[in-house]
């Protein structure tokens, strides 16, 4: 089990009420599982990531990741965790704008103290996702598509043991949005990581192992898809 | 920490958007160098007035009396290890044998190489050198007109004939109350035993004349052996002490460039602020992926302190530099408008000012933003939120180093605790103030929003509380910016019309001494006759001091207890009387006495420095002799003259109706317009009035309205100066301001909105801002320079307001106008790039 959440809440509070956006929520992840956490817009699902992700803190609840309790953890403890066991996807890719696609990359190997040999991983990866011309450019002068592809290969450069995609395609067209699910999915067999991918598109979600369904802040279906893991 | 990767990153990222960065370090550049070419010109032009002020004492410091100096006082003087000249001053007949004349005379007898400021004046010009060389008189200018001597003339000075050698044009000497008004004549002082003209009894003064070398302060030397002095009956004058009628002048001056050396150090400030800020705004995204990726929040800090510092440091080094040339090459340009050659060089004291200001400032207002680079969440990875980032508690430290770093700096600059604090709460209350209307401003426009008003302005107000709105740094950027333009020029008109008061153009010129009571008429008739004004007309009674305080004058000079010195208790009193008080002066204590009753009290008003010399109180008595006649009086009043005129000033004031029949003659104070009409107006009244002498001030005042013009001039140069970086200084936080809206501009021209629609936003936008922080700006400044006027430099505040109406439409137009270019740069380039290198 690399990830267990247990009757998380988070609400937000505005100037006279309170919004409850996860209620309740319980569930567990297995280690190499790949699964897709879908449902509306609004429904919670980023919020539920970022949780899982370390990125935020439960109103209230217990979270488990990669064997480390986070809610109990300082910022710079839980920086230190994603930065050892989890890579992040992101909708709006969030590659750092002055770094060119290879000090991207590098960057997780780097705060982990490894800067031996990150450069050849790097481009190692740049290569597998398709970009090694491309080591040198700014994300500026990269497309969508390019820029999503250089996340992965980030994503995938400090080996973590997790990796969290939010919408990984929602900001491509469909032919690109392809190609970057193919190299998430091929990566990830590669190294086998465990996989939880927020999206809103069914197709994608349909290729992963299970599907968690959230409406209005609360799991109303949690169900395996066996049969169709593989493409 | 893992600080390879913290160099690393901080290096790699400062690679990417150099343009970007030289915008950014150029505002540092440039705060900084404002602050180095201000403080240099201060320096320089201060050295330069100082100069030219030591130049009315001819040396650095003058020790007399009317006996020889002492040995123990000379040996002591030695110890100064300073240059020296000796003057002996002596009052004597003069005989003019081509005209079989005499006439009353003040020579001096110089040896050294006195002046050691300023010139001597003669004509022809080559006779102050050669003087000295042999038996050769240089003959007062006023004189020789008045007699029609020639150069080559003679005159006999006691026992000894000497050539006339050129015309004296200029003297030495206070143009003080105690102004002796016979002609000087200068003779070289070896000559003086053969004069045979010092006799037992008769009036000397004995004159040493010291030029130090520069770090010798000899007011301090003077303090410690004021005892000494005082009872050697001896007289030490330094240029502080000859300053003393241009006082107002340079109190003025030095309180004025105190004010332009702070504002330089906020035009830095603000300089170095709006661009840290907005640049680590700028960063806040990427430190949140950094974060995200698993950065520690003191690594992700670092990273942008190093980076910022070391940016601070390159720019902070450039500003100096730049400074340095600006201030170096400016006069060299503006060589022809200047009204005297001023020698710039380069002021040390002043770069390291601005180097140690520089980075202090760079790195505190660094230290503010970045903080809260600790809190970025990494959320902001997935949610894009403009949400203020959290405040970090270790702000308020910042902003404490901040506020203690201003308060040094005024310290070092009023040396006054009383004062640097003082002026620290007040630049505080108009940071206050500023913060506060900004922030009403964001409140009443959201509470107060004007829903049914047209699309473009509803966008425009909008701008003004949305998430991210630059509100509150335009509103105190430019509130501070007109704020400090209309201080500047509202305090630089009050003082200039001050100080060019007491320049030549407004002073008297010439006195007529010796006039009798009877010719009175005939010498107003003359006046007028010249079509020169009478600007003061009074009589003059000469008495001494027979005793005060119920002891007489012989027991006071007994007694060793008294603090008065022996100077003062025999110096001839030059009384005047008058039915009321010259309006220059002011009342301290009492009641002036106009008329006297005829009762048994005589109340007369003394001026303070007349009372303090001789220990009197309110109520005292004194006796005075009247040519023989004893005359009891209390003292009625306190006055304190008003130095800066010229006019005739008397220490003793008696009322009207005691002194009229005593032996007494006129002075009369009247201002001539030219050389020229100076020399018939003293021909015609010599003429007349053969006991009268005409007194020209015209060499005093020349060297005294040198230094009025310098004072007046530097002060407009560094006002106009001041403003004009502060207009730079404003005008690239505006022009830096485009950062910040370039993404809310871009959504909306991606949204469709048309050219012109983006435009009329902004200039609603800008014209809000512009108008409500000029607005704010202005106020301070007039309270600002109200207090200022009243308590600083205590004069009347009287300002006129159109030109302040001119400096707020000028900044609105400004602030839209930059505000509009700064949407043309969105409005030009394609979203698309925008959107990527957002
Ligand atoms: N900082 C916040 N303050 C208030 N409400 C928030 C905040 N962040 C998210 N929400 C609310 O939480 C709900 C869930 O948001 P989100 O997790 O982004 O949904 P999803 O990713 O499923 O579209 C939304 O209704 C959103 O308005
Ligand atoms: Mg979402």
């Amino acid at each position: 089990m690399i990830l267990e959440a247990k009757e998380i809440f988070k609400t937000y509070k505005s100037v006279n009420k309170e919004l409850t956006v996860l209620d309740n929520i319980n569930f567990h992840v297995e280690k190499g599982e790949i699964v897709a956490i879908v449902g509306p817009s609004g429904s919670g699902k980023t919020t539920l990531l970022g949780l899982c992700a370390g990125l935020d803190s439960p109103t209230s609840g217990a979270l488990q990741l990669a064997g480390e309790g986070i809610s109990q953890m300082n910022e710079n403890e839980k920086a230190d965790l994603r930065n050892r066991k989890v890579g992040f996807i992101f909708q709006n890719f969030q590659l750092l704008p002055t770094l060119t696609a290879l000090e991207n990359v590098m960057i997780p190997l780097e705060l982990q103290g490894r800067p031996k040999g990150a450069e050849a991983k790097a481009l190692d990866l740049l290569e597998r996702v398709g970009l090694g011309g491309r080591s040198h450019h700014y994300p500026s002068q990269l497309s969508g598509g390019e820029m999503q592809r250089v996340s992965l290969a980030r994503a995938f450069s400090n080996d973590p043991e997790i990796l969290f995609a939010d919408e990984p395609t929602g900001n491509l067209d469909e032919e690109t949005g392809l190609i970057v699910e193919n190299l998430l999915f091929d990566l990830n067999k590669e190294k086998q990581t465990t996989l939880i991918i927020v999206t809103h598109d069914l197709d994608l979600a349909n290729k992963t192992d299970r599907i968690i369904k959230l409406k209005g802040g609360k799991i109303v279906s949690d169900q395996s898809i066996k049969s169709s893991s593989t493409i | 920490m893992n600080w390879s990767l913290i160099i690393k990153t901080a290096f790699r990222d400062s690679r990417k958007d150099r343009s970007k960065l030289v915008l950014f370090m150029s505002s540092i550049i440039l705060g900084v160098a404002a602050l180095v070419a201000i403080n240099s010109f201060n320096d320089n032009l201060v050295r330069d007035i100082e100069l030219q002020s030591k130049s009315l004492l001819g040396a650095d410091m003058t020790v007399g009396g009317n006996r020889p100096i002492p040995d123990s006082l000379l040996m002591s003087l030695d110890s100064l290890n300073a240059e020296q000249s000796t003057e002996i001053e002596l009052f004597s007949m003069s005989f003019l044998p081509s005209i079989e004349q005499s006439q009353f005379v003040r020579i001096k007898a110089l040896t050294g190489d006195f002046p050691y400021y300023g010139n001597l004046l003669t004509e022809p010009a080559s006779a102050s050198n050669t003087y000295k060389s042999g038996v050769y008189a240089l003959v007062d200018d006023g004189m020789m007109l008045q007699y029609g001597l020639e150069v080559g003339d003679s005159i006999k000075l006691g026992e000894l004939m000497f050539p006339i050698h050129g015309r004296l044009l200029t003297s030495f000497g206070s143009v003080g109350a105690g102004t002796s008004f016979a002609p000087p004549i200068y003779i070289a002082g070896k000559h003086i035993p053969a004069t045979d003209l010092i006799q037992p009894g008769s009036l000397v003064n004995y004159t040493n004349y010291y030029k130090v070398d520069n770090g010798t302060n000899l007011d301090e030397w003077k303090r410690a052996r004021r005892e000494r002095f005082r009872n050697s009956a001896i007289r030490v004058t330094t240029v502080e002490d000859q300053r003393e009628n241009l006082e107002r002048a340079f109190s003025n001056l030095n309180d004025f460039l105190n004010i332009v050396a702070l504002i330089s150090l906020l035009l830095a400030c603000i300089s170095v602020a709006s661009s840290v800020l907005i640049y680590v705004k700028t960063k806040v995204q990427s430190i949140a992926i950094l974060r995200c990726l698993g950065m520690k929040s003191e690594e992700a800090f670092m990273v942008y302190f190093l980076q910022i510092f070391a940016l601070g440091i390159l720019s902070v080094i450039l500003g100096v530099a730049l400074g340095s040339i600006i201030q170096v090459v400016l006069p060299i340009v503006l060589k022809g408008f200047l009204p005297y050659e001023v020698t710039m060089s380069v002021s040390l004291p002043a770069m390291i000012k601005g180097f140690v200001m520089g980075i202090l400032s760079t790195t505190l207002f660094a230290l503010g933003p970045l903080l809260s680079v600790r809190n970025i969440s990494p959320l902001k990875t997935l949610r894009i939120s403009d949400d203020p980032v959290k405040t970090d508690p270790l702000r308020w430290l910042v902003y404490g180093m901040i506020v203690l770093s201003i308060a040094g700096f005024l310290y070092s600059l009023t040396k006054s605790v009383s004062d640097a604090v003082v002026s620290t709460i007040g630049i505080l209350v108009a940071f206050l103030v500023l913060f506060m209307v900004a922030k009403f401003v964001t409140w009443a426009t959201r509470k107060y929003f004007p829903k049914k008003a047209s699309f473009v302005l509803r966008q425009g107000l909008s701008n003004l509380y949305r998430p991210n709105n630059q509100t509150q740094t335009l509103i105190v950027s430019i509130g501070l910016g007109s704020g400090i333009l209309t201080l500047l020029f509202i305090l630089q008109g009050l003082i200039l019309a001050n100080v060019e008061d007491m320049g030549a153009g407004n002073q008297p010129n010439m006195i007529v001494f010796g006039i009798e009571n009877d010719q009175d008429a005939e010498m107003q008739s003359i006046t007028k006759s010249f079509d020169m004004p009478i600007i003061q007309n009074v009589p003059v009674v000469t008495m001494e001091l027979a005793g005060w305080q119920g002891k007489t004058k012989k027991e006071w000079l007994r007694d060793t207890t008294r603090t008065a010195s022996r100077r003062t208790i025999n110096r001839e009193a030059r009384v005047s009387y008058r039915a009321e008080m010259d309006e220059d002066d002011e009342l301290i204590a009492g009641t002036y006495t106009g008329v006297h009753d005829g009762g048994d009290s005589i109340l007369i008003s003394l001026d303070q420095r007349y009372m303090d010399g001789l220990d009197l109180e309110l109520g005292d008595e004194l006796v005075w002799n009247v040519q023989g006649t004893l005359i009891k009086s209390y003292v009625g009043s306190i006055r304190k003259i008003n130095f800066r005129k010229l006019t005739s000033r008397f220490f003793i004031l008696f009322p009207t109706g005691v002194l009229e029949a005593a032996p007494q003659f006129r002075i009369l104070v009247t201002k001539s317009p030219s050389k020229q009409v100076t020399a018939d107006f003293r021909n015609a009244v010599v003429k007349a009035m053969p006991n009268a002498s005409v007194i020209d001030l015209g060499s005093i005042l020349s060297t005294l309205n040198d230094i009025i013009t310098k004072v007046s001039y530097v002060i407009k140069f560094m006002a106009g100066f001041s403003i004009l970086i502060g207009l730079i200084v404003l005008i690239s936080s505006l022009f830096l301001s485009k950062f910040q809206r370039i993404r809310e501009s871009v959504l909306l021209r991606t949204l469709g909105a048309v050219e012109k629609k983006i435009y009329r936003i902004n200039a609603v936008e800008y014209a809000a801002l512009g108008i409500l922080s000029a607005l704010t700006g202005i106020i301070l400044a007039l309270v600002g320079s109200y207090l200022l006027a009243k308590f600083v430099f205590e004069l009347e505040f009287n300002i006129s307001w159109w030109p302040i109406l001119g400096i707020f439409i000028f900044i609105v137009a400004l602030t839209v106008a930059i505000g509009l270019w700064n949407s043309r740069d969105v409005v030009k380039r394609s979203p698309l790039e925008i959107l990527r290198n957002v």
